[in-house]
């Protein structure tokens, strides 16, 4: 028990991994030990994460980060093994635990490769974890690249199986190919910048170590490189900047992101939407917020311009789709311009009650979209298996066929609606309170994009379970089964639960919103 | 410590060489055997010199001294220091892994394996030596056989250009280094060729700076440095894999450390003199041979062009004359000797079963060979630079050492081929492992064989230890470090 409170994140950390190469250790020809075997082991960081979740409220009073480990890594640049959470990291933590299982259960339905299928899967998750949980730059970099090669392998093999896309030159490769390269290749050419400015502020501090560089780094004054500071600042600001909005993805940086949501598996889809576009997120509120306050607070206007785009431009490109899964892609662009807006408005008149309102809502907001955008690329996966078909027109009047599968879609839709009384709407409007008194103008137009997110979400529901009935899914449709209701409890009850009472996860949440930036 | 242990793995090689030259050339078994054992004892020796190295004593370890030519001052003087122990272990793990994926060799094993053993012996000379007159007598070694070894055993199509190309490329090189050591020689006034000696002749600055060019240039053209790398895709691609193996894995290492042993730390001024606009030359290296590796059809000429681009990290790496770019071009040499290892070893097996090596015509190899191609993903991954592997471990500081020697705008440029590096290493994975196997192709693929499958994974047991745990080797390169700035300067 003691070991286990001592290396607890750690154990967090790992314990995904060591469970993959588990998994690629189970005999391969029993698929369904390979499936149970691959859902129990993803149970294992979740119970650990409740057990951090329940010790760390038990402390909330305690500023700063907890359940620290710092190990020696690479000593001959200083950097080293150093995790830690606050209110922002954990509640990251136990989205991401929290997906996996269900994505995993979700994936049960996947024939091929299933043992390096799951193992990858699992391999994603710590790439994931890693990034919530350092608090040594150089540490954060690793998992935030290691966790690209997982997903570019999901995508790449278990894609989509149709679908072509024509090349310069006129060759064809397929969707998922292409989907997989642009995925890697965007995200990789957009972290140069990133790793680069690490290096340098690597360089120019003696240390990677985030709490370390909190102290000095926004401090330091002088010239680098024979350039004012102000100047090397700007850059490297917008060199992690650039990043993060590549992943979240910021307009006009969303370009990779309906494609690889699109080709993924079912599952992969919900992993990129629900955890993967935090990274980003994430990326912003803990690493540029405190290393760069006065270039973001003089940069966030066109932040916040780019985040209004991303709201307004996302709602309507969704709405113009024809193709189900395409249409929550773009979904995920306009509801994560919210979060941008967000951290714009804070970093604007950082340290102002409205600041705070805002990045609690910022953080809520990652959450609930991650719950929601998982139940809806999950949604969308069902009927696709039903169908082999994900175009809008093909179905039409399926409620009275899926009658299980009709209310649950219902119900998702409204949660990423922002239905009052349930998740997205406290989140949105915490957002929007928060940066109505500092960006009047932009939030005011992204609530336009908000009409039409309401417009693209109807046109989803109606075009799949309202009008007439397209006549030839009759006798060739079954309603959800009782293992994808599974997948869906978790994530309805939260949704519903956190609309009701946030409370739970906003104390959180707050204790990191204020200790950081309050 | 052991005695003789460096010259029991100088001379092991060679002599085994000689004596395999005895054996009956029909008995085909016995002389792979015999081989492979030797082999295996090159590489147990290098382990135990690794091991046994000790990070916190002395510079150098291991040290053996004899008189030669006392006339002239020529000793024969071996020690390893920091930066060396690394690169003995990388040849011995690249000779016998070499020596196991070439059972096929069906053309004259027996010389076969005389010459690889005789350019092993010389590899590790030149990395052991601390005598410039044995250090040029043990280059010498290991540049001869490489002609007759692609020449007899290479590719038919290019093989008698590539080697003679090779051949004359490396030559000039080394005379022009020649002839800069000679200056060196004679200007010290110390009538001794001992490198630690002339450590201490405190040459003028004139002197270093007209003469630190030719030492350098003369050496790195091994290091496949711009633009004087022409020779070394040819001669990749037309080597018989161990060669190839041995050639980019070990043989371009030569070339750099020599650069760095007898140019950089004998001639330190001079270095701080040229290595600014030096490092521009670099600089092509990474990112132009990061862009005509990208556009390769042919398999193995791709990796020959990222090697010449890996390669430009370490001379990049020295060229920053910082702590960090020492450090992390130290372990690029180890690194990138591993990874190249590998992927020739996996092109050298793709190739004896299809009998091509145009991308486009191969695929669906995943299925085939399973496990080379894992082992191929993890050295793509590690030719990218992903974090987690040792290529990261490399290159990170690298780059710190362009920021801390004060080149931003290099450090920027040079991160395309990263990028750029990502987008051929996918390309490839994605023709050549995922994908459909061409139909002329079914039927005629297999897998790979168990002992070929034990050489792919110490390989990449090695790139992923550096990468998870990179103390396993940082202490003895960060001590060997130390040492080349206590001569060269700076932090």
């Amino acid at each position: 028990m003691q070991f286990i409170t001592d290396n607890l994140l750690s154990l967090i950390l790992f314990s995904p991994l060591l469970g993959g190469l588990i998994v690629l250790l189970l005999p391969g020809g029993n698929k369904e030990l390979v499936r149970r075997g691959a859902l129990a082991l993803s149970l294992i960081p979740f119970i650990l994460t409740l057990v951090a979740w329940f010790g760390f409220n038990a402390a909330a009073e305690v500023d700063g980060f907890r359940f620290q480990q710092q190990v020696a890594w690479y000593p001959a640049i200083n950097s080293s093994f150093h995790l830690g959470v606050d209110g922002l990291s954990l509640s990251m933590v136990l989205l991401t635990t929290l997906l996996a299982p269900v994505a995993i259960l979700a994936s049960f339905s996947v024939e091929e490769k299933i043992k390096p299928y799951m193992a990858l899967f699992l391999a994603l998750e710590t790439g994931m974890l890693g990034v919530f949980l350092s608090l040594d730059l150089l540490l954060f970099f690793v998992f935030w690249e290691l966790g690209l090669v997982p997903m570019y392998f999901l995508i790449d093999q278990w894609g989509s199986k149709t679908g072509e896309r024509e090349l310069w030159g006129g060759m064809k490769v397929s969707a998922r190919r292409y989907a997989s390269f642009k995925f890697m290749v965007y995200t990789m050419a957009g972290s140069l910048g990133l790793l680069l400015a690490i290096q340098m502020l690597g360089v120019v501090s003696g240390t990677f170590d985030m709490l370390a560089l909190f102290q000095t780094w926004p401090g330091l004054t002088g010239s680098l490189f024979g350039l004012s500071i102000e100047t090397v600042k700007s850059v490297a600001f917008w060199a992690f900047a650039i990043a993060f909005a590549i992943k979240v993805p910021v307009w006009p940086f969303h370009t990779w992101l309906p494609d690889a949501h699109t080709e993924a598996p079912t599952a992969g889809s919900m992993i990129l939407a629900g955890v993967l576009l935090k990274l980003g997120a994430y990326g912003f509120l803990r690493l540029v917020l405190p290393l760069y306050p006065a270039e973001a607070a003089q940069y966030a206007p066109v932040l916040a311009l780019l985040a209004t785009a991303a709201i307004i431009f996302g709602a309507l490109s969704a709405y113009a789709q024809t193709d189900f899964k395409r249409l929550v892609a773009y979904s995920s662009v306009n509801h994560m311009g919210f979060v941008v807006l967000g951290i714009a408005a804070a970093a604007y008149a950082a340290g102002t009650e409205s600041a705070t309102i805002a990045l609690n809502g910022v953080v809520l907001q990652m959450f609930n979209h991650g719950i929601s955008a998982a139940a809806m690329f999950f949604l969308v996966g069902v009927i696709y298996e039903r169908t082999h078909t994900r175009d809008l027109g093909a179905w039409g009047g399926l409620f009275p066929l899926v009658p299980v599968f009709g209310g649950l879609l219902i119900f998702s839709s409204m949660s990423s609606l922002g239905l009052p009384g349930l998740n997205g709407f406290v989140s949105e409007f915490l957002v929007v309170r928060g940066a109505w008194p500092i960006f009047t103008l932009f939030t005011a137009l992204s609530m336009i994009g908000l009409l039409f997110t309401g417009a693209y979400i109807l046109k989803g529901i109606a075009s799949t379970l309202h009008g007439p009935l397209n006549e030839k899914w009759k006798g060739h449709i079954s309603d959800i089964s009782r293992r994808e209701i599974l997948v869906l409890a978790p994530l309805v009850v939260l949704m519903l639960w956190l609309g009701l009472w946030p409370a739970w996860l906003l104390s959180v949440i707050n204790q990191a919103v204020v200790g950081l930036f309050g | 410590m052991i005695p003789y242990i460096l010259s029991a793995i100088v001379f092991l090689p060679i002599v085994a060489g000689a004596v395999l030259l005895f054996l009956p050339p029909s008995n085909r078994q016995l002389i792979y055997r015999f081989a492979l054992a030797v082999a295996l004892l090159a590489f147990l020796l290098s382990i135990v010199v690794y091991f046994s190295f000790d990070a916190a004593g002395p510079r150098y370890q291991f040290l053996e001294k004899y008189d030669w030519l006392p006339a002239l001052g020529i000793s024969y003087h071996v020690g390893v220091d920091g930066i060396t122990a690394p690169l003995v272990l990388l040849t011995g793990v690249v000779i016998f892994t070499g020596v196991i994926i070439s059972q096929r060799i069906d053309e004259r094993p027996r010389e076969f394996f005389a010459f690889l053993f005789i350019l092993a012996s010389g590899v590790f000379g030149v990395f052991v030596s601390l005598d410039l007159f044995a250090l040029f007598f043990f280059y010498e070694i290991a540049v001869f056989p490489m002609y007759l070894l692609i020449a007899l055993w290479g590719w038919k199509q290019t093989r008698e250009y590539a080697a003679m190309k090779l051949t004359l490329y490396l030559f000039i090189g080394s005379v022009v280094a020649l002839v800069g050591s000679l200056a060196m020689y004679f200007a010290s006034g110390l009538d001794t060729f001992d490198m630690l000696a002339l450590e201490g002749a405190n040459f003028s600055a004139d002197f270093q700076n007209f003469w630190f060019p030719f030492v350098f240039f003369g050496f790195a053209v091994l290091g496949g440095i711009f633009p004087f790398h022409n020779w070394s895709p040819d001669g990749h691609v037309a080597a018989p894999t161990a060669v190839s193996m041995f050639h980019a894995g070990v043989l371009m290492k030569l070339g750099a450390f020599a650069a760095l042993r007898v140019g950089i730390m004998l001639l330190p001024i001079g270095a701080h003199t040229h290595m600014p606009w030096i490092i521009l030359l670099t600089l092509v290296n990474v990112v132009y041979g990061a862009f005509i590796a990208m556009v390769q059809t042919d398999f193995k000429y791709m990796i020959g062009f990222s090697s010449v681009s890996h390669m430009g990290l370490v001379t990049m790496g020295f060229a920053t004359l910082t702590y960090n770019g020492f450090v992390g071009a130290s372990v690029q040499m180890v690194s990138h000797g591993v990874m190249t290892a590998l992927f020739f070893a996996i092109v050298g097996m793709v190739y004896d079963q299809a009998h091509t090596r145009e991308i486009p015509k191969l695929g669906g190899l995943m299925r085939i060979m399973p496990f080379a191609a894992v082992a191929f993903i993890i050295g793509g991954l590690v030719s990218m630079g992903m974090p987690g592997f040792s290529g990261f471990i490399a290159e990170f500081p690298i780059f710190m050492g362009l920021w801390a020697g004060g080149y931003p705008l290099i450090a920027i440029i040079a991160a395309i081929s990263i990028a750029v590096t990502a987008a051929y290493i996918l390309r490839a994975i994605g023709r050549v492992f995922f994908g459909e196997l061409p139909a002329e192709l079914e039927g005629h693929m297999h897998d790979i064989q168990p002992s070929e499958k034990l050489a792919l994974g110490i390989l990449c047991l090695i790139m992923i230890t550096i990468g998870i745990y990179p103390n396993v080797i940082l202490p003895m390169v960060q001590a060997g470090v130390n040492t080349v700035l206590a001569l060269v300067g700076g932090s």
